[in-house]
């Protein structure tokens, strides 16, 4: 919920600045070019803001900063824990290497495969969900504790019984179509990972739905259906352009989410078969291979792409993207 | 952390004895905190060795009698790593790279030895106590150990795997991999038992196999520096003689999909006449099915040309000691009085790991315990190792997947793309799928 935070207090600064600006605006003290001069008690907020700040920025520096400027550092290396005599500065050639490697790829496109479905399931399951929720009378607290279990439930251990469910001899579902083991085979694997995701995350999605469900006026709902609108026309026309930006950051969390997907595949699969994604391979090369330049190198392109996405979604969606400072954030 | 700046006069007091609770807790955690650490490693002065092994049933026993003998010069803790050698390495590999002085002892597959000297993670065995890791020692289980030219290790046990074969079926047992072909057809032609059980999934059982033919053709997949992948001559012909035995349809329909213990059920079952694998199969064939078990006899793995024996590939684990382990000369007499003869002996019988010490084999009690010891004993005087480098780890992801499957193999190119990939992986440029 950050985002939103910010958005408010973006928001809120910008109110002031108008109020703060109208009554005493001091000449001959101009502030970047184009802006209006700056008020005293303006400048004492900012200062204050600043100072206020101060100690969460130095956490995050510490935290975020630190660690993806070193992945970066380490990925210009040969740095190798095996052949530690052997490490030496190369420039852009782990990035040559990974970006030419079929591994890479072919982990990148499962990845992707299992973010778009993912996402699109979610979202339409999440949004039925979250009316469900929202439209429940009876036993209001009891639906909605049930649809929160699987969200409750650590993925770890929701992934072993997923693989036990899936494995012939101890499992329920092994034999659900016909003879062999899902969990072998490179499609039905995909499969049950993305089942797994679906059925974990989709609760998380249906709740970040239903507060922007709560968002929707009743009064307008009422007014529509007076005007001779349908159920669907209601939904639609009134209920989704509300909820815009509620869609927008469930939709953005989920999709950074699931575009990191890591422990349901590890513990179901262990990316047999080519079911890895790129953070399994990146925990391959640097766990397992001891290969500091190039998993930090997958690293840094799977921080890229995280990025990519966050910026696609705030242009794509233009205004009413959480952290866009123009009249959408205002709503 | 208590809300600054927001308590009123009438809060300031709870807030600030919070605190002051608060910052005593945390100084008697740190005053304490040294304490804790030396009662975690001397034990009323006895310094405590931290043995970090996978699992072994016996070994606990192993250790109480070291700890009776050491009398007070050091006590070991046995450790128990978990059982798949993944997640075994993994767990060495993490805490050993964050220089964790809490590991003293490792126990380390013989794959991984050349990988941790190189990264510079466990200590020479110099002097006197590298006399005593050699003398009697088996020469190809020591070399596991070495890297360099130096000994980084003690071999604890070995493993080697033999023929099985019907003594019903086929009187006398196959020298080469062609005349045991040749004899599975035979059988199928007169509808008896015919297959040859062996592992062909795509993991490390897979690279055993082909390094055990690849050895037994006079073949290299290394240079001997270790800096070079070569796959001469006799890796080609390892390969045909793979993609020969996978397409003669003697095999299991599931070989590329085999792992240990699947082909030893499946020989169990009575579908193979012959059968490659480790020792353990004897045993446990025995108590399923004794009346097979009868019928069942042992011989040298084929090899791949007449009148030139197989080089068979050795598996077994080596004791190392942790560069950052606080107590390093009570480790390494740790480690050598766990593998010491008696107790190779003890762990043999009692946990079937065949020893490193040859004396060992001769003992009266292995008679009953062993009864193929001279075979495994013949075998592990003229063996093969596993390329002994510290990209071993690679090296076998790359070539267990380029392997797979068997019947697939194009001799040629599979040894063409084997030599690529294994060059990348000894440069640091392979990417582990």
């Amino acid at each position: 919920m950050r985002t939103e935070t910010e958005t408010e207090t973006g928001t809120a600064a910008e109110r002031s600045g108008r109020t703060g600006a109208v009554p005493a605006p001091r000449r001959g003290r101009t502030g970047r070019a184009g802006r209006a001069p700056l008020s005293e008690g303006k400048r004492a907020e900012r200062r204050l803001g600043w100072l206020l700040c101060a100690p969460a920025a130095l956490v995050m520096v510490a935290v975020t900063a630190y660690p993806i400027l070193y992945s970066v550092w380490l990925s210009l290396q040969r740095f190798d824990l095996k052949f530690p005599d052997e490490r030496e500065f190369v420039g852009l050639a782990n990035y040559v290497t990974v970006l030419t490697n079929d591994y890479w790829w072919t982990a990148f496109g499962v990845t992707m495969l299992i973010t778009v479905v993912t996402v699109a399931v979610e979202l339409v399951l999440g949004m039925g969900l979250a009316v469900v929720m929202h439209r429940t009378i009876v036993g209001r607290g009891l639906v909605r504790t049930s649809a929160l279990i699987p969200y409750g439930i650590v993925t770890v251990v929701a992934a072993f019984s997923w693989r036990y469910a899936w494995t012939p001899g101890t499992g329920y579902l092994a034999t659900l179509f016909g003879e062999g083991a899902p969990l072998t085979e490179r499609a039905s694997a995909l499969a049950i990972i993305m089942l797994a995701e679906i059925w974990k995350t989709t609760p998380f999605m249906a709740l970040l739905l239903m507060a922007g469900l709560a968002l929707v006026p009743e009064d307008l709902l009422k007014a529509a259906s007076m005007d001779g609108a349908t159920a669907w026309q209601r939904f639609t026309r009134v209920m989704l352009p509300v909820m815009k930006p509620a869609i927008l950051v469930a939709l953005l969390f989920r999709t950074l989410d699931a575009f990191r997907v890591f422990d349901n595949i590890f513990v179901l699969t262990a990316g047999a078969n080519e079911t890895s994604s790129v953070s399994m391979l990146a925990y391959n090369n640097l766990m397992r291979g001891l290969n500091l330049g190039i998993g930090s190198t997958m690293s840094v392109l799977i921080f890229l792409t995280v990025a990519v996405i966050a910026f696609v979604f705030v242009k794509l969606f233009g205004t009413a993207a959480p952290g866009s400072t123009d009249e959408g954030g205002r709503r | 952390m208590a809300e600054p700046g927001r308590g009123g006069p009438g809060r300031g007091g709870p807030v600030r004895s919070r605190r002051n609770r608060l910052a005593a807790a945390v100084t008697t955690l740190v005053l304490l905190a040294p304490l804790a650490a030396c009662g975690s490693g001397d034990d009323g002065g006895i310094p405590t060795v931290n043995l970090y092994y996978t699992t072994e049933q016996n070994i606990q026993k192993v250790v109480d009698d070291c700890n009776a003998k050491a009398s007070g010069r050091y006590r070991i803790a046995y450790r128990v790593l978990p059982r798949a050698a993944d997640d075994q390495r993994v767990q060495l590999v993490r805490r050993l790279a964050a220089e964790d002085p809490g590991m003293d002892v490792l126990g380390l597959d013989v794959t991984w030895t050349q990988e941790f000297a190189s990264a510079g993670w466990v200590l020479e065995w110099t002097g006197e106590r590298r006399a005593e890791v050699e003398r009697g020692t088996l020469a190809g289980p020591l070399e596991t150990a070495r890297y360099e030219g130096r000994l980084y290790a003690a071999p604890k046990n070995t493993n080697v795997q033999l023929l099985w074969y019907r003594s019903d079926l086929v009187p006398q047992p196959p020298q080469t991999w062609d005349e045991m072909i040749r004899m599975a057809q035979d059988l199928r032609g007169r509808g008896q038992p015919y297959r040859v059980i062996t592992m062909g999934a795509q993991y490390e059982g897979l690279v055993v196999l082909y390094n055990t033919l690849v050895a037994s053709a006079g073949g290299r997949i290394l240079s001997d520096d270790g800096s070079k992948a070569v796959f001469d001559e006799g890796a080609v012909r390892a390969l045909e003689v793979l993609r020969n035995f996978a397409t003669a349809g003697v095999t299991t329909s599931s070989f590329s999909n085999t792992i240990e213990d699947q082909a030893r059920l499946d020989f169990q079952s009575g579908a193979g006449a012959f059968q490659l694998n480790w020792p353990f199969v004897y045993p446990a064939m025995q108590e399923a099915d004794p009346e097979l078990a009868k019928k069942v006899k042992w011989a040298r793995f084929p090899g791949v040309d007449a009148g030139t024996p197989s080089k068979v590939t050795i598996g077994g684990f080596n004791l190392a000691v942790s560069r950052y382990s606080k107590h390093p000369e009570e480790s390494f007499a740790a480690a050598s009085c766990l593998r010491d003869a008696e107790h190779q002996k003890f762990s043999a019988i009692n946990d079937g790991v065949p020893p490193t010490i040859e004396s060992v084999y001769a003992e009266p009690e292995m008679a009953e315990a062993y009864p193929m010891r001279d075979t495994i004993l013949e075998e592990l005087k003229d063996p093969a190792t596993r390329p002994r480098s510290p990209a071993y780890q690679n090296i076998s992801t790359v070539l267990s997947a380029t392997l797979s499957p068997p019947s697939a193999i194009d001799p040629e190119k599979t040894a063409d793309r084997m030599r690529e990939a294994t060059q990348d992986a000894l440069d640091s440029k392979g990417v582990l799928p």
